[in-house]
């Protein structure tokens, strides 16, 4: 294991530190760490992804599991304000041939709204209620751009006008709360993707939202995607939101990833007994469901006292599988199952293709 | 398309008495806005504005709708914790509607409510005995054996340790919180338990076994629920019949599978097509998907007819002039639709489009359009010549805030 | 927005009736009720000794042989358009405002008042300055490093601050810049004559003042900054790009001070109607200084002056807040 140090200086694996990536955004062995009273809780411990520009990465996970600190950290927000004074990271984060961790803060403020941009989950909250929306969006755009607040404006109307709201001109000088719940996500995303982001991150974009709205904002997202090119994080608690808009999912459970792959794999082949659980849990709209739902048995790990193994395994119904008690004393990584698909389970890939078409397939 | 189907295993009917348990006629509650120096009353916000339905005896019924619909508000009437404004509420053959206080005692034994936020619904100071033992003490109920003794069979019935009798609520799990919660709405046994949005605050894995605890108390105390909330997919598991609100009325009332597989109201064919289906083969065929246009109308000046013509594709002129009653169009499927969907048009002689309609037709999709041709041509015609599927996210948008599944809100 | 401020005008008018009619109230029918008949209270507002035909002519200029409303009545309308006092063989014309007469003194209370208003408003504005400054800045650095030594301390002096009386840190300051070091003058001197020598004066009296309000403004600026610096927005800010500094300033202040509006209108509108002990401290001729003299005195008239006075002050200043409020913040324009 790397040993962690304060925010600031990046300890990667030794064999890969210092070599930029291809991709455009490659996140390596990310671990954040928040020392409290309690303990150190470990937000997210060892994670790695990858994400092209024009592709959308689905992050699903309950709360607690890691995947809101894991954009915070991507966007260098986590080390700031009081909660972020004693974090320690660890870890490389690659975002177009730059790495962040490693960063001073200031160069990645740099970035912060420029390269990358995020939208979240609660807009009434995330827009300061005593500036106009206007307002708001200029002052993300002068941030970066050396313009004068006429020509800031223009940017502003016409960025309210692409994310499709009525009489933009007039809607500028309006405040958040003279909007309604789907305009303000809609302002929201109008102020992040005002600098042309090549990233863009969403956290819970539409979980404040009705289902009608809902639907509006992710052809929405989707639609930008197409004309910016760039590369979006979608985090989400819903599977239904990341089968309509993703093109990878990654699952996190207790600050790890437990799979990822591409969306049909996750839905139509998911190899690890968490995803399974996730799907089991789910209420179907789109089918005449009379069995019951299997739930994922107990409760959400803590983050302090992460269960020793596999974080998993005292909910997993399949822990004694493997022999030898290994799924509590050693923890799994992540093995390849399939083209572009990790899973980080114990299980012997025939025991999971068995228990997979013979128990849980049947019953989803 | 099925008829109506109710679900396996489900006690329907356990009841010897064939009258439903609750019954509801032209429910009216109207918030007064004051306003100026002498608070002179100019308006009313009419959060539920003359909604007749009946609850069954041991059925479960869903009411979905989007926010500001009224849903909650109708939660809150018909468990009297608010005072109608008009209309008639009978539970069990008694009229409820004005009782007060001390006539609503008995029956707060029979009608419990189960409450979204299990942060804020539970007392930080207060133990979870005496928390689910309060209706004990507020009834003065002796239980048999004791209130201890009884409050750890119910802590027991939910699922919880009964050694946890002397923990507080910070201790607990969302989850186990609202558990807690209906252990609390369970100890007198009631007859009828009206739960509004019991497991939007919660995780999918917990938000299951909350679900799977709700089945099975029911199965085992064979009760009868009222199941508000705003997630179409945990409605459809849950329900035998669903009631879908707008705007203060009810649009549609069915059977479960009917409203799901052949909804009649075109609010309740937008609202199903718009909850994305984790499925990713689905994605493809997004052109079932109807965008709404617009927001939803301030409930102070609802539209006049039927509330939902400023943002229907199928309205027109009878829609706007004369408010379409909720009326038995099939077996167990009350819709209150001019120009319903999968069904014979209410009003066939009026063919012509309000403007607002023509816009609307251009979100919605040509397959939509083509299959409510194909039960009424002419009324669609003209909008199907205007109809271009794809571009219309962009066009408008919707409502208000929502409390979601994700963050607690108190409602 | 218009409508807005003419309706809270209008509520703080009335709310300044209903107040006057309190406090006429109790000076007039309390007495009554506890026994006291209208010779006896006529007594009251003249000094030792007092002679039948004084007592007369109080009674007979206050209308104490009359009905409560007439002689509110006649109150209110001494204020607006001002009374007249016959009293044995003179007369005396009170202009408007006309807040009373004092029978002791044979002096018009509104002429002392306005004598005496320069020196609290001096006091009162001067101190504002001081702690609103200190007190803020001690504030916020507080909670943009909680647990720091900075804060610590800060913190620290502010408990002490708020825990030691007015009567103790003002003597001493006194006694020791004053008296023994010699560096601060003791004698008021209006701003109009002299401005150095009339900040030298009341640089004391500003810093004891400003000492107590600053703890407690230092206190609510800190809880107030570390709520906010955890909203949203304040994430949104960041996720923009801004500056840590700008996103402090711009949206974490404006938000969390928002509330301190509140509180601080509440204390100037309280500290104009006299800073009692530190004017007392610091002999200062201001309100509270002639509100003591008067109570000690046993000096009706001036009593039911200041206490006017100050309600106008409390009321005032609480319209200016809702006025602030509604600049601040626009979504109490809505409501």
């Amino acid at each position: 294991m790397t040993d962690l140090t304060k925010s600031g200086a990046a300890v990667g694996e030794p064999a890969r530190t210092g070599a930029a990536p291809e991709t455009f955004l490659e996140v390596r062995d990310l671990k954040v760490h928040f020392p409290t009273d309690d303990g150190l809780v470990k937000s997210v411990d060892g994670l790695s992804f990858q994400l092209e520009k024009g592709k959308t990465l689905g992050i699903v996970g309950e709360s607690g599991s890691g995947k809101s600190v894991t954009s915070l950290a991507i966007m260098g927000l986590h080390r700031l304000g009081n909660r972020g004074k004693n974090v320690r990271m660890s870890g490389e984060i690659w975002l177009d041939g730059k790495e962040l961790v490693a960063a001073s803060p200031d160069e990645v403020r740099r970035l912060r709204g420029r390269d990358m941009a995020m939208i979240f989950q609660d807009p009434l909250s995330a827009m300061h209620p005593y500036y106009t929306v206007g307002n708001q969006i200029v002052e993300a755009y002068r941030v970066h751009n050396d313009v004068d607040k006429k020509t800031a404006r223009k940017r502003a109307v016409e960025l309210l006008d692409r994310v499709g709201i009525p009489e933009p001109d007039k809607r500028v000088d309006s405040y958040p709360h003279e909007f309604s719940g789907g305009m303000r996500q809609r302002a929201m995303i109008a102020m992040a993707l005002v600098n042309n982001p090549e990233l863009l991150i969403a956290d819970e974009p539409t979980t404040a939202l009705d289902v009608t709205v809902q639907a509006q904002i992710l052809d929405l997202i989707r639609d930008l995607q197409k004309e910016f090119g760039s590369a979006v994080i979608i985090i989400t608690h819903d599977l239904g939101v990341v089968a309509e808009i993703a093109d990878d999912i990654l699952v996190m459970y207790g600050g790890r990833c437990v799979e990822r792959g591409p969306v049909d794999k996750i839905f139509y082949e998911p190899s690890h007994p968490y995803t399974w659980g996730l799907l089991g849990s789910m209420p179907r709209i789109d089918r005449a469901q009379t069995e019951r739902l299997i739930p994922v048995k107990g409760q959400p790990p803590s983050l302090i006292n992460v269960p020793s193994g596999c974080a998993f395994n005292p909910r997993c119904p399949y822990a004694d599988v493997p022999k030898g008690g290994i799924t509590r004393t050693e923890r799994p990584e992540l093995r390849e199952v399939g083209s572009r698909h990790f899973t980080a389970c114990h299980l012997s890939q025939e025991d999971r293709s068995r228990i997979w078409t013979e128990e849980i397939a049947p019953k989803l | 398309m099925s008829e109506t189907e109710t679900r396996a295993g489900t006690p329907a009917v356990t009841n010897d008495d064939e009258k439903p348990l609750l019954r509801v006629e032209g429910l009216v509650k109207h918030f007064p806005i004051k306003k100026g120096l002498l608070q002179r009353q100019v308006g009313a916000v009419k959060a539920v504005d003359g909604i007749d339905f009946e609850v069954r005896r041991g059925e479960t019924l869903g009411v979905v709708g989007e926010s500001g619909c009224g849903k909650s508000t109708m939660g809150r009437l018909i468990t009297r914790l608010l005072e109608p404004s008009g209309g008639k509420i009978e539970f069990d053959g008694t009229d409820i509607t004005h009782l007060n206080t001390g006539g609503m005692r008995p029956l707060r034994r029979d009608v419990q409510m189960i409450f979204q936020d299990p942060y804020g619904s539970l007392n930080p100071r207060h133990t979870i005995g005496t928390i689910v033992s309060a209706p004990f003490r507020l009834q003065g109920v002796e239980p048999e054996g004791g209130v201890k003794k009884e409050v750890q069979r119910l802590l027991e019935l939910v699922g919880l340790s009964p050694e946890h009798f002397n923990r507080y609520p910070h201790e607990f799990s969302g989850g186990q919180r609202q558990r807690i919660g209906i252990a609390r709405a369970l100890a007198l046994k009631p007859r009828m338990v009206v739960a509004d949005e019991p497991v939007s605050a919660l995780d999918v894995s917990i938000q299951a076994q909350v679900v799977n605890l709700m089945d099975d108390l029911q199965d085992e105390l064979g009760l009868t629920y009222v199941i508000i909330a705003h997630d179409l997919s945990v409605v459809r598991h849950v329900s035998d019949r669903i009631a879908v609100m707008y705007l203060g009325k009810i649009v549609e009332l069915a059977d479960r599978n009917a409203l799901y597989e052949a909804p009649m109201h075109p609010y309740t064919k937008a609202l199903l097509s718009a909850v994305p289906i984790p499925d990713p083969k689905r994605r493809t065929a997004k052109s079932e998907r109807i965008l709404l246009k617009g927001d939803v109308p301030s409930p102070i000046a609802p539209p006049s007819g039927c509330r939902f013509h400023t943002r229907c594709w199928k309205a027109t002129e009878i829609c706007r002039t004369t408010e379409p009653p909720l009326i038995e169009l099939r077996p167990g499927q009350r819709v209150a639709c001019h120009h319903p969907e999968n069904f014979a048009d209410q009003a066939p002689q009026d063919t012509v489009l309000l403007t607002a309609a023509k816009e609307a037709a251009e979100l919605v999709s040509e397959e939509v359009l083509a299959e409510a041709a194909a039960t009424s041509e002419e009324a669609v015609e003209e909008a199907t010549s205007e109809a271009s599927s794809e571009e219309t996210s962009s066009e408008g948008s919707a409502s208000s805030d929502k409390p979601s599944s994700g963050e607690s809100t108190d409602k | 927005m218009i409508s807005y401020i003419i309706r809270r005008t209008i509520a703080a008018v009335i709310l300044l009736l209903v107040v006057t009619a309190v406090t006429f109230g109790i000076f007039f029918i309390l007495p009554k009720l506890a026994g006291q008949t209208a010779d006896q209270l006529a007594q009251q507002y003249i000094g030792k000794n007092p002679t039948p035909e004084d007592i007369a002519a109080v009674k007979r200029n206050l209308g104490l042989d009359q009905p409560v409303y007439v002689q509110y009545w006649d109150f209110i309308k001494g204020i607006v358009s001002g009374a007249t006092y016959d009293i044995g063989p003179t007369t005396v014309r009170c202009d408007a405002p006309c807040f009373g007469y004092s029978f002791k003194d044979h002096i018009e209370v509104w002429p002392q008042l306005t004598q005496r208003l320069p020196v609290t408003l001096s006091l009162a504005l001067g101190a504002a300055v001081l702690w609103l400054v200190g007190g803020i800045a001690a504030g916020v650095i507080s909670a943009l490093k909680p647990g720091s030594f900075f804060d610590r301390s800060a913190m620290g002096v502010a408990l002490a601050g708020v825990s030691l009386p007015m009567f103790f840190t003002g003597q001493l300051a006194l006694l020791l810049f004053s008296y023994q070091l010699e560096i601060f003058g003791r004698t008021y001197v209006p701003f109009t004559e002299n401005p150095s020598q009339w900040a030298n004066t009341l640089f004391l009296p500003w810093c004891s003042l400003a000492l107590l309000y600053s703890a407690i403004y230092a206190r609510l600026t800190r809880s107030g900054m570390l709520e906010t610096m955890n909203e949203d927005f304040i994430r949104t800010a960041r996720a923009k790009g801004l500056r840590e500094r700008k996103v402090v300033v711009r949206h974490g202040l404006r938000a969390a001070l928002t509330p301190l509006v509140t509180v601080f209108g509440m204390d100037i509108g309280l500290l104009l109607g006299g800073a009692v002990i530190t004017e007392t401290v610091f002999s200062l001729h201001g309100i509270g200084e002639y509100a003591v003299q008067a109570i000690t005195a046993n000096d009706l008239p001036p009593i039911l002056g200041v206490t006017l006075l100050a309600a106008f002050f409390v009321v005032f200043m609480n319209l200016v807040v809702d006025l602030l409020y509604a600049t601040i913040d626009p979504r109490v324009r809505l409501s």
